[in-house]
Order: structure tokens, then sequence, then C-alpha cells
């Protein structure tokens, strides 16, 4: 570790990184030697630390002090005004309406969050064995091959009520009980570090910024259940994750943490990465075996569970990246301190990627039995500004959305079924008030339907009526009896699709009927996307009260359906427009308005020479 | 204890599935990927049913039947699923019955009736008609398949051919002959396979097309004239032509289970061939004619008498035919060596 005066955390995760993190250390780099402080500040390439909206972030020790979006051109003023004279640069603090957060212990971004299984994510530098061992690394695994034995480590597991964290929550003791009690002369272990829902990053985050942690918390799954052998599964866009945890094995290996008689126990272990082709349901277990084992990536009916007949047929471990992420710390702090956090059925914390209309989108870290209130309105920092807090899309991609009225929720597994959502891998997208809930729920049963894999009639088949239906809806097409066909439909997915990916598929759709059941209506009764989103179920309309007569408008439509005077004002002549909006966003005093429901089309013109007769 | 399906109560056999328990008996429950042969795969999800005590509608085909398990196949619940199941597999396909040469011997047709479906409630399927008649005996009509994995599973695991897979995903899935080839120009040896497991109309003989529904066609239960394997076979003869229009193979057979290979399957225009030798012929002046057994089986005596006579044994040398039975081929070297003298005895060894 670091024996320098100044320690200057810059964050690498790939959030950051494609803000321009890199360039920034080079620089910081190239600064710091013009200086000549090279021998007293040190820079350390961390994993991500959460707020990645305002990457790429930076964090200064001793003082804690968390500065945002960095650009090149800041580097030189942090080198001079803090590095060299101790003067942190206000300017790239975060700061809320009339305080400026001093260090990163004052911001609510942070202050709401308890890590574990991010402990040491953006606090690291992830390529580095020796930062995991100073900060308590392979402890747990040393005690656990030397001073348990495999019941004691289960037991440990088991009492802590951790559940699996791939979105099943199934209770990870119990899974490790099975593998174990299952016969057998070769057992595997797998971490599932697929991670396909759309906008997710939790897994991608934790593998990156502390690998280490997930290869200890393998081992130790491992040791308790019997493998000797491991497959880390992550899928080939995320090649910094591949690279980092390639990186982890060989250090491991270097240091006689991995391979033969491990720390002179007897217990033997290797492991080794396989790269996913990208393909969602992939991320099932059975289907990833099935792609581990060089086959068509398809689900397969259990039983057998993979914890009987996996991998070549032989008893095998399957758990998330998460998951194991929490492994080493319940080991080293106890099952009870783990089991104090949370609600009676969901212990532990849980991360999640926070995205869409909340001020503090990125990575957060908050105990079981938060409320979505919390989440969103604390950690998240509330909604942008002017946006008002409509739904919330909870569980990815086959989730379901929840309401205002659900704010009060506690989060934890069964709360959440319970009310038409799910955990998931803990996607958590923040709507405001102008999205048209039927265009969601089409957009995200668009993305089960390109990722079905076409195995089973109902998912394959049925999403795709599914989806046809809403295309007509959104279309202005609907007809009535379609939300019943929808439900029946969704259910009937729901119920007989051999994987989660189907049962799971229709869920947006549902909770979106459950909740927003008017706003399909009036997308199918009257014609009309009260949230003008559905281009075909609403119109612009210029309010002559309004307009000033200043052409702005006809010169930018690029179809010339706009004609008028000065004196008699703009007009749009709806038969020909085509909704490019452009209007709206150069009228110079917002005459241009949208309203829901089509137009009355009145005779198509002929010319736009007859616009102007 | 025995297993109760819609309150009746049946014998179960160890390992036995729900589906299998109820098929045995006679109880129909549609099932459009199950196979006896290429066994269960989960896919279609017709067969579900109910079962006391378990949360959901769950697939008969891969539930192993246990002792004291209440089954229900025909509740309201499970009939409802069953018929929208079915429905999207008829709708996402062109399924013309009128002109499919599957009417009458197809299992979704059986399905569909059994739901009591009579037209597709949804509009799925393809804008396009594709088909694929590149390959030599095998049509295949792609609007017709509803992916059921059969003739993959047959053709990967069954006949070891692994030329059928599935491409793409979703609602684009599609089978596929190696690599997206045409039939014809695929790695396909058309053993025919996949035309016995196809529940459809989607991969079918392609010279039986036009010639005769299934219900006119009389089935007569024969060996294959081919080689000494054996196999069981059964020939789809219109008795009013006198003609061979399909060979399909027996399934319960122990020496083939329903497999053919090419020449078994479609080799069969031989027989009403009008090249056909059907009578003996003599060659006289360079010329054949036409004889009777009477009157040449004792012309061949004479004539290897005469060469034995002149020339020795070894100057005659005789071939039979894998075609033949065992016993005829015995018959005939036993007659070689010990009536002619020689071991010059042959057989033509393959076909
Ligand atoms: C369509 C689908 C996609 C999934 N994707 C993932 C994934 O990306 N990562 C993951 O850990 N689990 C995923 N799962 C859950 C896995 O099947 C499995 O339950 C999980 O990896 C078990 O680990 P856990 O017990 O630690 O949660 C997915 C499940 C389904 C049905
Ligand atoms: S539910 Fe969908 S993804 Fe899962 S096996 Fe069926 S078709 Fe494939
Ligand atoms: S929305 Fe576009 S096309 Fe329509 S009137 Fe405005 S500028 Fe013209
Ligand atoms: S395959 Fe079956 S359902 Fe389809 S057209 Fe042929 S007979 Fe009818
Ligand atoms: S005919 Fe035989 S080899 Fe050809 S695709 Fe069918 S099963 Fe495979
Ligand atoms: S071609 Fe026939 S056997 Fe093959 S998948 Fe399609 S329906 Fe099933
Ligand atoms: S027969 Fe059971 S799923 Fe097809």
């Amino acid at each position: 570790m670091s024996l320098k005066r100044t320690d200057v955390l810059l964050c690498c995760g790939s959030g950051c990184v494609s803000a321009g993190s890199l360039k920034i250390k080079s620089k910081l780099i190239e600064v710091i030697e013009q200086h000549g402080l090279s021998s007293e500040i040190n820079i350390i390439e961390t994993g991500c630390m959460g707020p990645c909206d305002y990457g790429p972030v930076m964090l200064v020790y001793p003082e804690g002090i968390f500065y945002k979006k960095v650009q090149v051109k800041d580097v030189e003023e942090l080198v001079e005004e803090h590095f060299l004279k101790g003067r942190p640069v206000k300017r790239l603090m975060l700061k809320s309406e009339d305080t400026i957060f001093q260090t990163k212990k004052d911001i609510p971004f942070y202050k709401n969050q308890v890590k574990v299984a991010l402990e040491n994510c953006g606090y690291i530098d992830p390529e580095k064995i020796d930062e995991y061992i100073a900060m308590g690394g392979y402890e747990a695994l040393g005690r656990a091959v030397t001073e348990m034995n495999p019941e004691e480590v289960i037991d440990i597991i088991k009492k802590s009520g951790l559940r699996g964290r791939g979105g099943g929550g199934f209770p990870t003791g119990l899974k490790w009980e099975n593998v174990k009690n299952s016969e057998s002369d070769q057992k595997y272990v797998i971490c599932n570090g697929d991670e396909g829902d759309p906008g997710a990053f939790m897994d991608r985050s934790l593998l990156e910024g502390d690998p280490h942690k997930i290869l200890e918390g393998m081992m130790i799954a491992a040791y308790a259940t019997g493998a000797n052998y491991g497959f880390f599964y992550i899928r080939a866009e995320y090649p910094l994750a591949i690279k980092r945890i390639k990186n982890a094995l060989s250090q491991a290996k270097e240091y006689g943490l991995l391979g033969n008689d491990i720390l002179g126990s007897g217990f033997s272990f290797d492991a080794e990465v396989r790269t996913g082709a990208g393909a969602f349901v992939c991320g099932e277990e059975t289907a990833l075996i099935a792609s581990i084992k060089g086959e068509r990536g398809q689900p397969v009916s259990k039983p057998p569970y993979p914890s009987e007949s996996g991998v070549y047929q032989k008893p095998t471990l399957v758990n998330n990246v998460e998951t194991l992420g929490n492994i080493a710390t319940i080991i080293n702090k106890g099952a009870d301190w783990f089991a104090s956090m949370g609600t009676a059925t969901s212990k532990g914390t849980k991360v999640f990627a926070l995205t869409g209309d909340v001020k503090n989108t990125g990575l957060v870290e908050v105990p079981m039995g938060i409320t979505l209130h919390d989440l969103i309105f604390e950690v998240g920092g509330g909604m942008v500004a002017g946006k008002k807090f409509k739904a919330v899309q909870l569980g990815g991609p086959s989730g379901g959305c929840l309401t205002a009225d659900h704010l009060d929720t506690a989060i934890d597994y069964e709360s959440l079924r319970e009310k038409g959502a799910m955990m998931g891998s803990g996607g958590v997208i923040v709507m405001a008030d102008n999205n048209c809930m039927v265009n969601i729920a089409k957009f995200f049963l668009e993305f089960s339907l390109d990722e079905s894999c076409g195995k089973c009639t109902p998912c394959r088949v049925g999403l795709k009526e599914m989806y046809t239906i809403l295309e007509n809806i959104t279309a202005g097409k609907g007809r009535s009896g379609d939300i019943e066909k929808l439900e029946n439909l969704g259910k009937t997915i729901s119920g007989t699709s051999l994987c989660g990916l189907g049962q799971a598929a229709p869920n947006p759709v549902l909770s979106t009927i459950r909740y927003f059941r008017q706003e399909y209506e009036s997308h199918i009764e009257a014609k009309s996307c009260p949230t003008c989103v559905c281009l075909d179920l609403m119109h612009f309309d210029i309010d002559k009260d309004k307009c000033i007569g200043c052409s702005l408008c006809a010169q930018k439509c690029p179809v010339n359906c706009i004609s008028g005077s000065r004196e008699e004002k703009y007009t749009i002549h709806q038969a020909d427009c085509i909704k490019c909006g452009n209007c709206q966003e150069v009228c110079p005093v917002n005459a241009v308005d949208k309203i829901s429901g089509a137009a009355e089309k009145e005779e198509k013109l002929n010319s736009v020479a007859e616009l102007y007769q | 204890m025995p297993i109760f399906i819609n309150g009746r109560e049946f014998e179960l056999k160890p390992g036995e599935t729900v589906l299998e328990v109820a098929l045995r008996n006679d109880i129909y429950i549609p099932h459009l990927c199950f196979h006896p042969k290429t066994g269960k795969a989960g896919k279609c999800r017709a067969c579900i049913v109910e079962v006391e005590g378990r949360r959901g509608l769950l697939t008969s085909c891969n539930l192993v039947a246990e002792e004291g398990m209440k089954v229900v196949t025909d509740s309201k619940q499970v009939k409802d699923a069953q018929k929208i199941i079915v429905d999207l597999i008829l709708s996402s396909g062109h399924h013309d019955c009128l002109s499919c040469e599957q009417n009458g011997n197809c299992e979704l047709q059986d399905a569909a009736y059994y739901l009591g479906i009579e037209r597709p409630s949804f509009d799925l399927a393809p804008a396009e008609i594709e088909t694929d008649n590149s390959s030599e005996f095998i049509f295949v009509d792609r609007s017709k398949c509803i992916s059921c994995g059969r003739c993959v599973e047959g053709c990967t695991r069954t006949v070891v051919n692994e030329v059928l897979n599935f491409a793409n995903r979703g609602f684009e899935t599609r089978i596929s002959f190696d690599n997206e080839l045409p039939m014809g120009e695929s790695t396909c040896v058309q053993c025919g396979e996949c035309v016995q497991l196809c529940p459809v109309g989607a991969i079918i003989d392609s010279r039986m097309i036009g010639r005769g529904r299934t219900w006119e066609l009389e089935k007569v239960e024969t060996v294959c004239p081919y080689c000494g394997v054996g196999c069981k076979l059964e020939m789809h003869v219109d008795r009013q032509k006198n003609e061979i229009i399909r060979v399909t193979g027996v399934e319960d057979s122990p020496t083939n289970e329903g497999m053919l290979c090419v020449k078994g399957r479609y080799g069969f225009d031989f027989v009403s061939s009008q090249d056909r030798i059907t009578t003996p012929l003599i060659k006289e002046n360079g010329k054949f004619r036409a004889a009777d057994w009477a009157e040449v089986i004792p012309y061949v005596g004479k004539k290897l008498k005469a060469i034995k006579k002149e020339f020795g044994s070894d100057a005659i040398a005789g071939l039979t035919s894998a075609k033949v039975t065992n016993e005829e081929n015995f018959a005939f070297q036993k007659f070689m060596r010990s009536e002619i003298g020689t071991n010059n005895v042959d057989h033509c060894a393959r076909l």
C-alpha cells in the first residue's frame, strides 16, 4: 500500500472510463511529474464508485474529498490548488441547492448506503491482490478451509439468511447443501456473470471493481459443496471484467491461494473464465450450462436441477456474482451481523442500478427493507428537476411497474412479487409522468421477444402475439377486448413457459394493465395517448392566442405543412404532418402544443402551393 | 399405490411419466414434442396437467409419475391454457389442412380437434410460404413447422447424422440443414428419420404428394427387401393402382425402431418399374427371349453339367444377392459347394 501523503482514487469503472477517466489518469501522471510530486502522490485506479452520472469521479484521501465530472482541463488546477496548496477545488465538488458536500461521507447518495458486496469497490485497485489482502481479503477463505468443516460453512450461510441475488432469491445455504449432498466424484461451481438485463451493471461493477472478492466467495462455496473446479461465465461485452478476473486468477495462483492443497488444508481448486456471446437467456442457469458445454444456449426443464446434474452431468452450484460477493464478509463478520439487516425474509443488502429520471443514477447498495421512497428520493436524490414521479420499474425487462401508491413498500423478495414487480437482479428504472405506460410495456416486451430462445411455444409465439397487440394499440388500431386478450395471453404465458424468461416476460404488460388500465383504455377507446408519446395518438397544434406569427415553425417544418401569416397566425395542416416536433422546438413562445388524441385529418392537399392560395 | 388420472386408478411402472401412463391407458393429452424415441423435450407445452397439491400447470411429458399422485387432464383451467397454446402454434404457420399430405395423420390436427379449435385466432403466419424441394426424396415446408424439435433430435441422436438443428432464436427460430443450406446441398443422407418423426406436414416424402390421402392407402407391414438387417416397414399402398405410395418404418420393431435407410424408405420404385424383369430370359442369337421356370431350370442344369465335365468345377462361379433371405443364401452356397464342387461362391455384399 501507499506510503505517500495523498491517495487519489480515480474511478475506472466502465461508466467513468467511457466518460474519459483514463485520459484523466495520464494527464494526472504528467502534471504530477511536472510538479515533482510523483513520490508524494499515489494514483489508484478503482472499480465503480457508484454515482456514474457524475463521472468521471475521483476521491482524494486522506481528506475524503469527492470530485465529480472531472475533465482533462481540470487536472492542472486540481494538482496545483489541491495537491500542492491543500485547497480543494470547490467547483468540482458535489453540491445541492445551498451546500457543498465537503467529503464523500456527507453526500446523501452515500449516506444511506450500506456496502457489503461493494465494500472495496471504488476503494482499492482491483488489479492488485495486495490491496485486497490488506483489506482483509482471503482471511475468510483461510478460516473456512483450515478451521471449519464444510457443514459449518454452510451453516453460517444458512443462518445469515442470504438469498440468491441473481433474481430467483433461492436460499443460498440450502442450495449449497443440495450440491454438497449430491454424491459425485466431480462437482463444479459457476459464477453467473452473464448479467443480460439492459441497464444493469451491478455484477459487472463487482467483477471489475473487486474481482478477488468474487473469487474468494467462489472458493468458499467450492469448499463447502465439495467442488474443485469453477467457471466464471462472463459475457463477451464485459472485456474489462474478463480481464480483471483472469488477472485475479493468475495472481491468486502466484500467491498459492489457487491450486493444489490450498493453505495446507488439503483443499484444491482451480477456475477458468468462459465468455458468453451475449444472449440474455444464457443467464438462466440451465442455458448457461448448455452454453458452457458448447451447445445451443437454451434452457432445459428442471428437474434435474444443476445441483444434481449440471456441467457434464455433474452436480453444479450456480451462484450469481453478487451472491458470491457477500460470502467472505459473512464468514468474517458472522451470520448474525448479516441477518441483522433487512426484513424477516430478505436479509442483508442489495445492490441496485438506479437509472431513469432520478437525480443520482448509478450503483447503490442499500439494506433490504428500505422503502422504494427512500431508495428513489433519498439515495437517488429524487426526480430530476421539473419532473414528477409516475412509476418505477423493478427487476429488469421482465419486472413490473409500481406506482406512487407503492412508494412505502419495503423492498424484499416477497413484497415486490406480491405487488407484481420483482427483485430481479436489481435494475431500478424511475419514470416521470411524461412516460406512456403502454409504450413502456411494449418496449420491455420487445426485449423479451428478441431474447426468447424459441424453445417453447408460449414464449416463442405468445410473446409475438402480445407484442403485435401492443403495437396495434399504440398505433391507434387497438380494439375493445385487447386488454382482456393481453391479460389472458399473459397469464397463460407466465403459467406455462419453460423457463423464467417466458414466465416473467408478460410482467411489464400485466403490471401496467393492473395499475394503469385507464391509459390502455384511452389508447384503445378514445384513440388518445394521454402522455402524447404514441405519435399516432397525438397531434401538434398551434395555440393562436400565443402564436406571434414569426413563421419560424413554418420555416423548419420538413414537409411544409404549416401555413399562415403574421396577422392570421399559423396553422398545422394535420393531414401532412409527420410529427417530427421541429415546430415545437423552434417556437420562441411555446405556442406549439402536443395534444392527446389523433387530429381530425382534413382532406389531404395536393401541393404546398394550394396552401397559399 | 396407484396413480389417479381424472379420478381413475392406474398402475404405474417405475420411471414412467404421467404422459406415458395416460397414453398407455388411452387417455389423450395433447403432446406435440414428445415422441417415445426422442423422449421428453418440454418444448410444446401442450401436455400440461394439474396435480393436486402442486402449484400451477405442469408438463406431463417430463413429470415423473408418483404413487398416489392425483392428476387432472381435462379441467377448464388445463383445457383453456392448452387451447391458447395449440391455437398459438396453429396461428404461427400456414395450416391448410385441405391440401396437406399429413391431413388425417397430423398430431397438431388431433390436438386442435380435441380442444375444439376451429380456426386460428391469431394472425401470425409468415407472409411467405417457404418450401425446400432441393433434395431427392424429402419436401420441406417451413410454414408448417411447429418447432417441436423431434426431427433435430432424431437426426442428431437417433440416426446420428447431425444435419438438422435450429437456427436463429425466438419467433424467428427455424430448422436448418447444416449451416442453413438447402436440404439437397447439405450432408443429409435422405434417411427420412425426420419425416418419420415430424408430427405435422412440415417434412414429408416428396413422392407421395398428391397421390392419395392417408385413409385411402392400405398399410401393409413387411420386411425391407434390401439388406440382411431386416428392418420392419410399412408400405402404404394404393390398391386400385397397385402402387406403393410411401414406406414408413415400424416404430415398435426391435430391429430398426422405425429407422430405415434411404433405400429401404425410398428405393421402392423398382417394384412397379417397367424395366423390371418378370420372367427368366434365354439368350438366343444374341437376343433375349422370355422363358418360364419349367424350361429354364433343366436348361441351366444341363449347361452347368456340361461345363463342369469339360472344364472342371472351378470353371463355375456363383453370385447371390443380399436381397434374398439368409436361408436362401445358405442353400445356394451349399449347392455350389456340394453339387457343383467349387468354393467360387460370393455375394454382392452390398446393395
Ligand atoms: C432469463 C433468465 C436470465 C437470467 N440471467 C441471470 C444473470 O444474468 N445473472 C444471474 O446471476 N442469474 C441470472 N438468472 C438466474 C439464474 O438462472 C440462476 O438462478 C442464478 O444465477 C442463481 O444464482 P443465485 O442463487 O446466486 O441467485 C437468470 C434467469 C433467467 C430465467
Ligand atoms: S420461456 Fe422463452 S427463453 Fe425460456 S425456454 Fe421457453 S422460449 Fe426459451
Ligand atoms: S411536427 Fe414537424 S411535420 Fe408536424 S407541423 Fe411540426 S414541424 Fe411540421
Ligand atoms: S400440418 Fe397438420 S394442421 Fe398443418 S395443415 Fe397439415 S394437417 Fe393441417
Ligand atoms: S433425412 Fe436423415 S440425415 Fe437427412 S435430415 Fe432427415 S434425419 Fe437427418
Ligand atoms: S420439421 Fe417437423 S419435426 Fe422438425 S421441428 Fe418442425 S414440426 Fe418438428
Ligand atoms: S409433449 Fe410435453 S411439452 Fe411437448
